[in-house]
Protein backbone atom coordinates (compact mmCIF):
# COMPACT_ATOMS: atom_id res chain seq x y z
CA UNK A 1 0.00 0.00 0.00
CA UNK A 2 1.09 3.58 -1.16
CA UNK A 3 2.22 5.82 1.89
CA UNK A 4 1.21 9.58 1.94
CA UNK A 5 4.60 12.14 2.94
CA UNK A 6 3.24 12.04 6.57
CA UNK A 7 3.07 8.37 7.01
CA UNK A 8 6.75 8.31 4.91
CA UNK A 9 8.29 10.74 7.84
CA UNK A 10 6.64 8.57 10.66
CA UNK A 11 8.00 5.44 9.09
CA UNK A 12 11.35 7.04 8.86
CA UNK A 13 11.50 8.08 12.82
CA UNK A 14 9.94 5.15 13.96
CA UNK A 15 12.12 2.19 12.28
CA UNK A 16 9.13 0.82 10.54
CA UNK A 17 6.23 1.32 7.96
CA UNK A 18 3.88 2.69 10.07
CA UNK A 19 0.20 3.84 8.39
CA UNK A 20 -2.64 6.12 9.47
CA UNK A 21 -4.39 4.79 12.69
CA UNK A 22 -0.73 3.05 14.43
CA UNK A 23 0.32 4.82 17.97
CA UNK A 24 3.46 4.89 17.41
CA UNK A 25 6.67 6.28 19.05
CA UNK A 26 8.89 8.58 16.98
CA UNK A 27 12.36 9.65 17.01
CA UNK A 28 12.50 13.50 17.19
CA UNK A 29 15.18 15.58 15.08
CA UNK A 30 14.35 19.03 16.42
CA UNK A 31 12.81 20.25 19.52
CA UNK A 32 11.58 23.62 20.11
CA UNK A 33 10.51 25.96 23.07
CA UNK A 34 10.08 29.59 23.51
CA UNK A 35 10.42 32.04 26.35
CA UNK A 36 6.52 31.22 27.89
CA UNK A 37 6.17 26.85 26.66
CA UNK A 38 9.86 26.45 27.86
CA UNK A 39 9.36 27.96 31.47
CA UNK A 40 6.51 25.67 31.49
CA UNK A 41 8.85 22.58 30.40
CA UNK A 42 11.39 22.48 32.98
CA UNK A 43 9.59 21.40 36.01
CA UNK A 44 8.41 18.71 34.66
CA UNK A 45 11.46 17.53 33.25
CA UNK A 46 13.54 17.77 36.45
CA UNK A 47 10.89 15.15 37.51
CA UNK A 48 12.09 12.72 34.51
CA UNK A 49 15.43 13.59 33.82
CA UNK A 50 18.51 15.50 34.50
CA UNK A 51 20.15 16.10 31.47
CA UNK A 52 18.31 16.61 27.93
CA UNK A 53 18.82 14.10 25.18
CA UNK A 54 21.15 16.38 22.37
CA UNK A 55 21.33 19.86 23.06
CA UNK A 56 22.15 20.26 19.81
CA UNK A 57 18.80 19.35 18.94
CA UNK A 58 17.11 21.72 21.42
CA UNK A 59 16.34 25.26 20.46
CA UNK A 60 14.44 28.00 22.51
CA UNK A 61 13.65 31.31 21.14
CA UNK A 62 12.88 34.04 23.08
CA UNK A 63 9.74 35.60 21.16
CA UNK A 64 6.53 35.92 22.85
CA UNK A 65 7.55 38.56 25.09
CA UNK A 66 11.21 39.51 24.19
CA UNK A 67 12.53 42.06 25.53
CA UNK A 68 10.50 41.28 28.68
CA UNK A 69 7.48 43.83 29.23
CA UNK A 70 6.92 42.97 32.86
CA UNK A 71 8.75 41.58 35.94
CA UNK A 72 7.09 38.75 35.53
CA UNK A 73 8.18 37.64 32.02
CA UNK A 74 11.40 39.05 33.26
CA UNK A 75 11.41 36.13 36.12
CA UNK A 76 10.14 33.40 33.28
CA UNK A 77 12.75 34.07 30.62
CA UNK A 78 15.43 33.93 33.55
CA UNK A 79 14.19 30.77 34.62
CA UNK A 80 15.01 29.25 31.04
CA UNK A 81 18.07 31.21 30.58
CA UNK A 82 19.43 29.41 34.05
CA UNK A 83 18.02 25.95 32.67
CA UNK A 84 19.46 26.64 29.17
CA UNK A 85 23.17 27.17 30.47
CA UNK A 86 23.23 24.68 32.43
CA UNK A 87 21.80 22.51 29.67
CA UNK A 88 24.28 23.83 27.25
CA UNK A 89 20.75 24.53 25.13
CA UNK A 90 20.91 27.42 22.49
CA UNK A 91 18.64 30.25 23.22
CA UNK A 92 17.67 32.39 20.75
CA UNK A 93 16.56 36.32 20.78
CA UNK A 94 16.51 36.89 17.05
CA UNK A 95 12.74 36.44 15.70
CA UNK A 96 9.11 34.50 15.81
CA UNK A 97 10.25 31.13 16.73
CA UNK A 98 8.69 29.63 13.76
CA UNK A 99 10.80 31.99 11.46
CA UNK A 100 13.92 30.96 12.39
CA UNK A 101 13.18 27.38 12.34
CA UNK A 102 12.29 27.54 8.86
CA UNK A 103 15.52 29.90 8.20
CA UNK A 104 18.07 27.71 10.04
CA UNK A 105 17.18 24.45 11.32
CA UNK A 106 14.40 22.78 9.65
CA UNK A 107 15.08 20.52 6.59
CA UNK A 108 12.64 18.17 4.45
CA UNK A 109 11.67 15.30 6.17
CA UNK A 110 12.51 15.85 9.74
CA UNK A 111 10.10 15.62 12.15
CA UNK A 112 10.13 18.49 14.65
CA UNK A 113 7.87 18.74 17.40
CA UNK A 114 7.60 22.27 18.85
CA UNK A 115 6.03 23.81 21.83
CA UNK A 116 3.77 26.03 19.95
CA UNK A 117 0.65 26.28 18.55
CA UNK A 118 2.01 27.23 15.00
CA UNK A 119 4.43 24.85 14.52
CA UNK A 120 2.58 23.58 11.36
CA UNK A 121 4.89 26.50 9.95
CA UNK A 122 7.85 25.18 8.74
CA UNK A 123 5.68 22.52 7.04
CA UNK A 124 5.88 24.73 3.96
CA UNK A 125 9.60 23.17 3.76
CA UNK A 126 8.56 19.81 3.45
CA UNK A 127 8.83 18.46 6.88
CA UNK A 128 6.97 17.27 9.60
CA UNK A 129 6.26 20.19 12.19
CA UNK A 130 3.63 19.48 15.15
CA UNK A 131 2.83 21.65 17.84
CA UNK A 132 2.37 20.72 21.30
CA UNK A 133 2.44 21.67 24.75
CA UNK A 134 5.26 21.77 27.42
CA UNK A 135 4.54 18.60 29.21
CA UNK A 136 5.26 17.01 25.92
CA UNK A 137 8.24 19.22 25.50
CA UNK A 138 9.53 18.12 28.80
CA UNK A 139 9.57 14.43 27.56
CA UNK A 140 11.06 15.34 24.38
CA UNK A 141 13.40 17.06 25.90
CA UNK A 142 14.59 14.44 27.96
CA UNK A 143 14.02 11.16 25.66
CA UNK A 144 14.23 12.75 22.17
CA UNK A 145 10.85 11.22 21.35
CA UNK A 146 7.44 11.46 21.73
CA UNK A 147 4.58 9.37 21.00
CA UNK A 148 2.02 10.29 18.01
CA UNK A 149 -0.86 8.90 16.55
CA UNK A 150 -0.53 8.62 12.77
CA UNK A 151 -3.24 10.79 11.73
CA UNK A 152 -5.75 10.78 8.68
CA UNK A 153 -4.70 13.25 5.83
CA UNK A 154 -5.90 15.46 3.80
CA UNK A 155 -5.47 16.06 0.59
CA UNK A 156 -5.51 20.03 -0.71
CA UNK A 157 -4.80 20.21 -4.06
CA UNK A 158 -4.90 24.36 -5.32
CA UNK A 159 -5.39 24.90 -8.97
CA UNK A 160 -6.49 27.94 -11.04
CA UNK A 161 -4.88 31.05 -12.14
CA UNK A 162 -3.92 33.44 -9.24
CA UNK A 163 -5.75 36.48 -9.93
CA UNK A 164 -4.52 39.80 -9.81
CA UNK A 165 -4.47 40.92 -5.44
CA UNK A 166 -4.87 37.82 -4.63
CA UNK A 167 -2.05 36.21 -2.35
CA UNK A 168 -1.34 33.24 -0.38
CA UNK A 169 -3.05 35.01 2.82
CA UNK A 170 -6.66 35.07 0.75
CA UNK A 171 -6.37 31.45 -0.16
CA UNK A 172 -5.85 30.48 3.02
CA UNK A 173 -8.62 32.88 4.62
CA UNK A 174 -11.01 31.50 1.94
CA UNK A 175 -9.96 27.92 2.64
CA UNK A 176 -10.53 28.54 6.19
CA UNK A 177 -13.85 30.50 5.63
CA UNK A 178 -14.87 27.32 3.33
CA UNK A 179 -13.83 24.22 5.99
CA UNK A 180 -14.21 25.87 9.30
CA UNK A 181 -12.14 25.65 12.52
CA UNK A 182 -12.31 22.03 13.06
CA UNK A 183 -12.59 20.80 9.53
CA UNK A 184 -9.13 19.16 10.09
CA UNK A 185 -8.83 18.54 13.39
CA UNK A 186 -6.49 15.69 14.48
CA UNK A 187 -5.66 15.38 10.91
CA UNK A 188 -2.84 16.38 8.84
CA UNK A 189 -2.94 18.39 5.36
CA UNK A 190 -1.05 17.78 2.66
CA UNK A 191 -1.29 20.21 -0.23
CA UNK A 192 -0.63 19.50 -4.04
CA UNK A 193 -1.50 21.29 -7.25
CA UNK A 194 0.15 23.55 -9.80
CA UNK A 195 -0.14 26.72 -7.82
CA UNK A 196 1.42 25.52 -4.52
CA UNK A 197 3.69 23.84 -6.72
CA UNK A 198 4.74 27.54 -8.25
CA UNK A 199 4.57 29.16 -5.04
CA UNK A 200 7.69 30.23 -2.54
CA UNK A 201 8.40 28.30 0.67
CA UNK A 202 7.37 32.01 2.38
CA UNK A 203 4.17 31.52 0.14
CA UNK A 204 3.69 28.23 1.32
CA UNK A 205 4.17 28.84 5.56
CA UNK A 206 1.49 31.48 5.18
CA UNK A 207 -0.58 28.40 4.36
CA UNK A 208 0.62 25.61 7.01
CA UNK A 209 0.87 28.14 9.45
CA UNK A 210 -3.00 28.95 8.95
CA UNK A 211 -3.30 25.23 9.31
CA UNK A 212 -3.13 25.51 13.01
CA UNK A 213 -6.61 27.39 13.12
CA UNK A 214 -8.13 24.35 11.14
CA UNK A 215 -7.71 22.37 14.01
CA UNK A 216 -4.67 20.55 11.85
CA UNK A 217 -1.91 18.32 13.25
CA UNK A 218 0.20 19.81 11.07
CA UNK A 219 0.24 20.45 7.51
CA UNK A 220 3.05 19.95 4.43
CA UNK A 221 3.66 20.93 1.23
CA UNK A 222 6.26 18.30 -0.77
CA UNK A 223 9.87 19.34 -0.73
CA UNK A 224 11.11 20.39 -4.60
CA UNK A 225 12.81 22.99 -6.32
CA UNK A 226 11.07 25.51 -5.03
CA UNK A 227 12.03 24.50 -2.03
CA UNK A 228 16.08 24.02 -2.47
CA UNK A 229 15.80 27.68 -3.66
CA UNK A 230 14.77 29.26 -0.36
CA UNK A 231 17.14 26.60 1.33
CA UNK A 232 19.59 27.88 -0.76
CA UNK A 233 18.60 31.73 -0.24
CA UNK A 234 19.31 31.05 3.19
CA UNK A 235 22.70 29.81 2.73
CA UNK A 236 21.80 25.81 2.96
CA UNK A 237 21.23 24.80 0.07
CA UNK A 238 22.76 21.02 1.20
CA UNK A 239 20.28 20.52 3.53
CA UNK A 240 17.52 20.05 0.82
CA UNK A 241 16.16 16.73 -0.45
CA UNK A 242 13.20 16.55 -2.74
CA UNK A 243 9.81 14.30 -1.18
CA UNK A 244 6.94 13.55 -2.04
CA UNK A 245 3.90 11.01 -1.54
CA UNK A 246 3.78 7.47 -3.12
CA UNK A 247 1.65 7.93 -6.30
CA UNK A 248 -0.84 5.33 -4.79
CA UNK A 249 -0.92 6.89 -1.47
CA UNK A 250 -4.59 7.31 0.43
CA UNK A 251 -6.17 10.07 1.59
CA UNK A 252 -9.18 10.43 3.88
CA UNK A 253 -10.44 12.96 1.35
CA UNK A 254 -9.43 15.02 -1.57
CA UNK A 255 -10.43 18.99 -1.63
CA UNK A 256 -10.10 20.93 -4.66
CA UNK A 257 -9.63 24.53 -4.52
CA UNK A 258 -9.62 26.59 -7.49
CA UNK A 259 -8.44 30.17 -6.77
CA UNK A 260 -8.69 31.72 -10.20
CA UNK A 261 -12.27 33.58 -8.73
CA UNK A 262 -11.25 34.65 -5.71
CA UNK A 263 -10.76 38.49 -4.62
CA UNK A 264 -9.23 39.41 -1.67
CA UNK A 265 -10.41 38.14 1.61
CA UNK A 266 -10.28 39.06 5.35
CA UNK A 267 -11.62 37.00 8.52
CA UNK A 268 -13.82 39.18 10.04
CA UNK A 269 -14.28 39.23 14.19
CA UNK A 270 -14.34 36.80 15.97
CA UNK A 271 -13.27 33.72 14.13
CA UNK A 272 -10.85 32.59 11.40
CA UNK A 273 -13.78 31.32 9.33
CA UNK A 274 -16.00 34.62 9.46
CA UNK A 275 -14.83 35.10 5.54
CA UNK A 276 -15.60 38.03 3.66
CA UNK A 277 -14.52 39.51 0.80
CA UNK A 278 -12.85 42.52 1.36
CA UNK A 279 -14.87 44.58 -1.72
CA UNK A 280 -18.40 43.68 0.66
CA UNK A 281 -16.82 45.06 3.92
CA UNK A 282 -14.79 48.18 2.33
CA UNK A 283 -14.96 51.45 4.39
CA UNK A 284 -14.77 50.04 8.05
CA UNK A 285 -13.21 52.33 10.03
CA UNK A 286 -9.99 51.03 11.76
CA UNK A 287 -7.35 52.28 14.24
CA UNK A 288 -4.50 50.28 13.89
CA UNK A 289 -2.69 47.70 11.11
CA UNK A 290 -0.45 45.32 12.17
CA UNK A 291 1.62 43.87 9.85
CA UNK A 292 4.08 41.02 11.18
CA UNK A 293 4.00 37.63 12.73
CA UNK A 294 4.67 33.77 11.81
CA UNK A 295 1.89 33.96 9.12
CA UNK A 296 3.25 37.52 7.30
CA UNK A 297 5.83 39.22 8.90
CA UNK A 298 8.53 38.14 6.28
CA UNK A 299 10.82 40.03 3.99
CA UNK A 300 8.42 39.83 0.88
CA UNK A 301 5.42 40.77 2.57
CA UNK A 302 7.29 43.93 3.67
CA UNK A 303 7.97 44.41 -0.33
CA UNK A 304 4.61 44.28 -0.86
CA UNK A 305 3.35 46.72 1.52
CA UNK A 306 6.15 49.26 -0.22
CA UNK A 307 4.69 48.10 -3.39
CA UNK A 308 1.51 49.64 -2.34
CA UNK A 309 2.96 53.06 -0.02
CA UNK A 310 5.17 54.35 -2.90
CA UNK A 311 4.75 57.43 -3.56
CA UNK A 312 1.60 57.81 -1.21
CA UNK A 313 0.65 58.80 2.64
CA UNK A 314 -0.62 57.19 5.43
CA UNK A 315 -3.27 58.33 7.29
CA UNK A 316 -2.29 60.20 9.94
CA UNK A 317 -5.50 59.02 12.69
CA UNK A 318 -4.54 55.47 12.78
CA UNK A 319 -1.06 53.61 14.16
CA UNK A 320 0.55 51.22 11.63
CA UNK A 321 2.76 48.80 13.56
CA UNK A 322 5.54 46.46 11.16
CA UNK A 323 7.50 43.57 13.22
CA UNK A 324 9.64 42.19 10.89
CA UNK A 325 9.39 38.07 11.77
CA UNK A 326 13.54 37.73 12.50
CA UNK A 327 16.55 39.33 12.98
CA UNK A 328 17.45 38.02 9.34
CA UNK A 329 14.18 39.92 7.78
CA UNK A 330 14.92 43.37 9.79
CA UNK A 331 18.70 43.07 8.21
CA UNK A 332 17.65 42.44 4.55
CA UNK A 333 14.62 45.44 4.94
CA UNK A 334 17.46 47.56 6.18
CA UNK A 335 19.44 46.24 3.26
CA UNK A 336 16.94 47.09 0.48
CA UNK A 337 15.96 50.49 2.19
CA UNK A 338 12.66 49.51 3.27
CA UNK A 339 13.53 50.65 6.97
CA UNK A 340 13.85 54.38 6.04
CA UNK A 341 10.84 54.19 3.75
CA UNK A 342 9.16 53.01 7.01
CA UNK A 343 10.04 55.25 9.37
CA UNK A 344 10.20 58.18 6.90
CA UNK A 345 6.13 56.96 6.18
CA UNK A 346 5.63 57.40 10.25
CA UNK A 347 5.38 53.77 11.32
CA UNK A 348 6.20 52.27 14.59
CA UNK A 349 8.72 49.30 13.31
CA UNK A 350 9.46 46.65 16.40
CA UNK A 351 11.77 44.53 17.32
CA UNK A 352 11.75 40.92 15.47
CA UNK A 353 9.64 38.76 17.67
CA UNK A 354 5.71 38.15 18.00
CA UNK A 355 4.91 41.27 19.62
CA UNK A 356 1.46 42.95 18.99
CA UNK A 357 0.19 39.27 17.74
CA UNK A 358 -0.93 37.58 21.07
CA UNK A 359 -1.65 41.20 22.58
CA UNK A 360 1.46 41.52 25.25
CA UNK A 361 3.03 44.62 24.22
CA UNK A 362 4.09 46.77 20.80
CA UNK A 363 0.67 47.32 20.61
CA UNK A 364 -2.39 46.25 22.22
CA UNK A 365 -5.78 46.76 21.68
CA UNK A 366 -8.07 49.14 23.93
CA UNK A 367 -11.65 48.66 24.12
CA UNK A 368 -13.77 48.22 21.23
CA UNK A 369 -11.17 49.36 18.54
CA UNK A 370 -10.79 47.72 15.39
CA UNK A 371 -7.47 46.18 13.94
CA UNK A 372 -6.29 44.87 10.45
CA UNK A 373 -3.38 42.13 11.23
CA UNK A 374 -1.74 39.76 8.83
CA UNK A 375 -1.47 37.70 11.90
CA UNK A 376 -3.26 34.55 12.07
CA UNK A 377 -5.69 34.68 15.14
CA UNK A 378 -8.83 36.95 15.75
CA UNK A 379 -10.14 35.81 18.72
CA UNK A 380 -11.80 38.10 21.39
CA UNK A 381 -8.77 39.39 23.67
CA UNK A 382 -6.04 37.83 21.28
CA UNK A 383 -4.36 41.52 20.71
CA UNK A 384 -6.01 42.94 23.85
CA UNK A 385 -8.88 44.22 25.52
CA UNK A 386 -12.04 41.23 24.60
CA UNK A 387 -13.90 44.26 23.34
CA UNK A 388 -11.44 44.62 20.57
CA UNK A 389 -12.18 43.75 16.82
CA UNK A 390 -9.61 41.93 14.66
CA UNK A 391 -10.00 41.67 10.85
CA UNK A 392 -6.84 39.23 9.18
CA UNK A 393 -6.20 40.04 5.76
CA UNK A 394 -3.39 39.66 3.19
CA UNK A 395 -0.28 42.49 4.02
CA UNK A 396 -1.53 44.27 0.49
CA UNK A 397 -4.84 44.72 2.34
CA UNK A 398 -3.64 45.70 5.53
CA UNK A 399 -1.24 48.23 3.59
CA UNK A 400 -3.85 49.62 2.01
CA UNK A 401 -5.98 49.87 4.43
CA UNK A 402 -3.25 51.87 6.20
CA UNK A 403 -3.60 54.49 3.14
CA UNK A 404 -7.48 55.30 3.73
CA UNK A 405 -7.60 54.17 7.56
CA UNK A 406 -10.63 52.36 6.55
CA UNK A 407 -11.20 48.85 5.42
CA UNK A 408 -9.78 49.24 1.81
CA UNK A 409 -9.26 46.98 -1.29
CA UNK A 410 -5.63 46.68 -2.42
CA UNK A 411 -6.13 45.82 -6.10
CA UNK A 412 -6.46 49.43 -7.85
CA UNK A 413 -3.04 50.07 -4.84
CA UNK A 414 -1.01 47.03 -6.42
CA UNK A 415 1.33 47.54 -9.53
CA UNK A 416 0.89 45.18 -11.47
CA UNK A 417 4.68 44.11 -10.88
CA UNK A 418 4.02 41.94 -7.76
CA UNK A 419 0.76 40.61 -8.83
CA UNK A 420 -0.15 37.24 -7.48
CA UNK B 1 -22.99 21.03 39.54
CA UNK B 2 -21.94 21.40 35.88
CA UNK B 3 -20.70 24.56 34.20
CA UNK B 4 -22.00 24.93 30.94
CA UNK B 5 -19.66 26.72 27.92
CA UNK B 6 -20.61 26.84 24.24
CA UNK B 7 -18.65 25.94 21.19
CA UNK B 8 -15.02 27.11 20.48
CA UNK B 9 -13.89 28.03 24.03
CA UNK B 10 -10.02 28.66 23.78
CA UNK B 11 -7.55 28.50 25.96
CA UNK B 12 -7.00 32.79 25.83
CA UNK B 13 -10.61 32.57 27.36
CA UNK B 14 -8.92 30.04 30.07
CA UNK B 15 -6.32 31.34 31.06
CA UNK B 16 -5.66 35.19 29.03
CA UNK B 17 -1.97 36.15 28.26
CA UNK B 18 -1.82 38.59 30.39
CA UNK B 19 -2.29 36.63 33.53
CA UNK B 20 -0.58 33.53 32.28
CA UNK B 21 3.02 34.55 33.70
CA UNK B 22 3.55 31.90 36.94
CA UNK B 23 4.36 28.69 36.62
CA UNK B 24 2.59 27.91 39.83
CA UNK B 25 -0.52 25.46 39.55
CA UNK B 26 -2.25 27.51 42.36
CA UNK B 27 -2.21 30.67 40.84
CA UNK B 28 -2.95 29.34 37.71
CA UNK B 29 -6.35 27.93 39.18
CA UNK B 30 -7.50 31.14 40.71
CA UNK B 31 -7.21 32.74 37.42
CA UNK B 32 -9.52 30.08 35.40
CA UNK B 33 -11.77 32.51 33.17
CA UNK B 34 -11.02 35.27 34.41
CA UNK B 35 -12.34 37.30 32.34
CA UNK B 36 -15.05 35.51 30.42
CA UNK B 37 -16.55 33.84 33.60
CA UNK B 38 -14.82 35.31 36.60
CA UNK B 39 -17.03 33.44 39.07
CA UNK B 40 -15.87 30.14 38.00
CA UNK B 41 -12.91 30.02 40.04
CA UNK B 42 -14.09 31.64 43.21
CA UNK B 43 -17.16 29.01 42.84
CA UNK B 44 -15.54 25.88 41.54
CA UNK B 45 -15.98 23.15 43.43
CA UNK B 46 -13.72 19.52 43.33
CA UNK B 47 -15.95 17.19 41.74
CA UNK B 48 -17.91 19.40 39.13
CA UNK B 49 -18.07 18.90 35.68
CA UNK B 50 -16.83 21.08 32.59
CA UNK B 51 -19.64 20.39 30.28
CA UNK B 52 -19.44 22.20 26.39
CA UNK B 53 -20.11 22.44 22.79
CA UNK B 54 -17.79 21.86 19.84
CA UNK B 55 -13.98 22.45 19.52
CA UNK B 56 -13.15 23.29 23.30
CA UNK B 57 -9.64 24.54 23.81
CA UNK B 58 -9.11 25.49 20.71
CA UNK B 59 -6.34 28.24 20.00
CA UNK B 60 -2.34 28.58 21.84
CA UNK B 61 -0.47 25.59 22.99
CA UNK B 62 -0.47 27.22 26.22
CA UNK B 63 -0.90 24.20 29.19
CA UNK B 64 -1.76 27.10 31.55
CA UNK B 65 -5.07 26.44 30.46
CA UNK B 66 -4.71 22.48 31.69
CA UNK B 67 -2.86 23.33 34.45
CA UNK B 68 -5.47 26.16 35.74
CA UNK B 69 -8.50 24.06 34.64
CA UNK B 70 -7.16 20.61 36.37
CA UNK B 71 -6.24 22.05 39.96
CA UNK B 72 -9.21 23.58 40.49
CA UNK B 73 -10.39 20.24 40.98
CA UNK B 74 -12.99 19.28 38.42
CA UNK B 75 -13.75 15.56 37.69
CA UNK B 76 -13.64 15.70 33.83
CA UNK B 77 -14.55 18.02 31.27
CA UNK B 78 -17.28 16.72 29.00
CA UNK B 79 -17.56 18.61 25.39
CA UNK B 80 -18.81 17.25 21.67
CA UNK B 81 -14.92 17.80 20.42
CA UNK B 82 -11.79 19.04 21.94
CA UNK B 83 -8.76 20.96 20.25
CA UNK B 84 -6.09 18.51 19.25
CA UNK B 85 -3.46 19.86 21.57
CA UNK B 86 -5.48 20.55 24.77
CA UNK B 87 -6.31 16.96 24.29
CA UNK B 88 -2.89 15.77 24.47
CA UNK B 89 -2.19 18.36 27.20
CA UNK B 90 -4.62 17.37 29.87
CA UNK B 91 -4.63 13.56 28.78
CA UNK B 92 -0.61 14.29 29.71
CA UNK B 93 -1.59 15.89 33.03
CA UNK B 94 -3.96 13.37 33.91
CA UNK B 95 -7.09 16.08 33.67
CA UNK B 96 -10.16 13.45 32.09
CA UNK B 97 -11.30 14.63 29.33
CA UNK B 98 -14.96 13.11 27.73
CA UNK B 99 -16.42 13.04 24.03
CA UNK B 100 -19.81 12.55 24.01
CA UNK B 101 -23.18 14.80 22.75
CA UNK B 102 -23.88 17.45 25.36
CA UNK B 103 -26.69 18.72 24.31
CA UNK B 104 -29.66 19.17 27.63
CA UNK B 105 -27.35 18.90 30.10
CA UNK B 106 -27.84 21.59 32.70
CA UNK B 107 -25.97 23.15 35.50
CA UNK B 108 -28.36 20.97 37.80
CA UNK B 109 -28.15 17.94 36.42
CA UNK B 110 -26.38 14.74 38.71
CA UNK B 111 -23.66 13.11 36.20
CA UNK B 112 -21.77 9.97 36.53
CA UNK B 113 -19.22 8.82 34.71
CA UNK B 114 -19.65 4.65 33.99
CA UNK B 115 -15.80 4.33 32.49
CA UNK B 116 -16.63 0.82 31.56
CA UNK B 117 -19.27 0.82 29.85
CA UNK B 118 -18.44 4.45 28.37
CA UNK B 119 -21.54 5.77 29.36
CA UNK B 120 -22.33 9.04 31.02
CA UNK B 121 -25.04 8.82 33.16
CA UNK B 122 -27.25 11.94 33.69
CA UNK B 123 -29.20 10.63 36.91
CA UNK B 124 -31.58 13.65 36.85
CA UNK B 125 -32.87 12.88 33.31
CA UNK B 126 -32.55 8.93 33.91
CA UNK B 127 -30.20 8.85 30.25
CA UNK B 128 -27.11 7.73 29.39
CA UNK B 129 -24.79 9.33 26.96
CA UNK B 130 -22.55 7.33 24.71
CA UNK B 131 -18.54 8.77 25.29
CA UNK B 132 -15.15 8.34 24.26
CA UNK B 133 -12.52 7.40 26.98
CA UNK B 134 -9.56 5.95 25.32
CA UNK B 135 -7.11 3.17 26.99
CA UNK B 136 -4.38 6.09 27.12
CA UNK B 137 -5.77 8.44 28.36
CA UNK B 138 -7.58 6.45 31.67
CA UNK B 139 -3.94 5.01 32.02
CA UNK B 140 -2.72 8.25 32.63
CA UNK B 141 -5.66 9.57 34.50
CA UNK B 142 -4.68 6.82 37.21
CA UNK B 143 -1.12 7.48 37.01
CA UNK B 144 -1.38 11.04 37.69
CA UNK B 145 -0.34 11.93 34.61
CA UNK B 146 2.67 11.47 32.13
CA UNK B 147 5.42 12.95 34.15
CA UNK B 148 4.30 10.47 37.35
CA UNK B 149 4.34 7.81 34.49
CA UNK B 150 7.74 8.28 33.66
CA UNK B 151 8.90 8.53 37.12
CA UNK B 152 7.29 6.15 38.37
CA UNK B 153 8.19 3.52 35.72
CA UNK B 154 11.19 5.13 34.16
CA UNK B 155 11.55 6.67 31.07
CA UNK B 156 11.88 3.49 28.55
CA UNK B 157 8.04 3.25 29.62
CA UNK B 158 7.18 5.62 26.86
CA UNK B 159 7.74 2.75 24.45
CA UNK B 160 4.30 0.53 27.10
CA UNK B 161 2.14 3.50 26.42
CA UNK B 162 2.07 3.16 22.30
CA UNK B 163 0.83 -0.29 22.82
CA UNK B 164 -2.18 0.31 25.29
S1 LIG C 1 3.82 35.50 15.82
FE1 LIG C 1 1.85 35.17 16.83
S2 LIG C 1 1.10 33.21 16.05
FE2 LIG C 1 3.28 33.35 15.53
S3 LIG C 1 4.32 32.27 17.20
FE3 LIG C 1 4.24 34.46 17.75
S4 LIG C 1 2.36 34.68 18.97
FE4 LIG C 1 2.23 32.73 17.89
Amino acid sequence: MGQNLPEKIFSAHCGREVHTGDTVIAELDLVMAHDTTGAWAIDPFREIADKVFDPERIVFPFDHAFPAPSVAMAHLQKKVRTFAKEQGIRIRTDGVCHQLLAEEYVKPSMLVLGADSHTPTSGGLGALTIGVGSTDAAVALATGKNWFRVPEVIRIVIEGEMPHGVFAKDVILHIAGMLGTEYSAYKIIEFAGPVVEQWSVPERMTLTNMCAELGAKTAIVPSDERTREYLASQGREDDWEANGPDPDAEYAETIVVDVSDLVPTVAQPHDIDQEAKVEDIEGRPVDQVFIGSCTNGRIEDLRVVRSIWEGRELNRDIRVVITPASRRVYLQALEEGLVEFFMKKGVSLTNPGCGACLGRQGGVLDDEEVCVATSNRNFPGRMGSPTAEIYLASPATAAATALRGVITDPRPYLPQAVEG
Amino acid sequence: MNWIFPDNINTDLITPGRYNQTTDPKELAKICFIEYRPEFAKQVKPGDFVVAGRNFGCGSSRETAVTSLKHTGIEAIVAKSFARIFYRNCMNQGLLLVIGDTDGITPEDELELDIDRQKLVVKTQGREIDVLLPRMMLKLRDEGGIVEYLKRHGLGALEELAKL
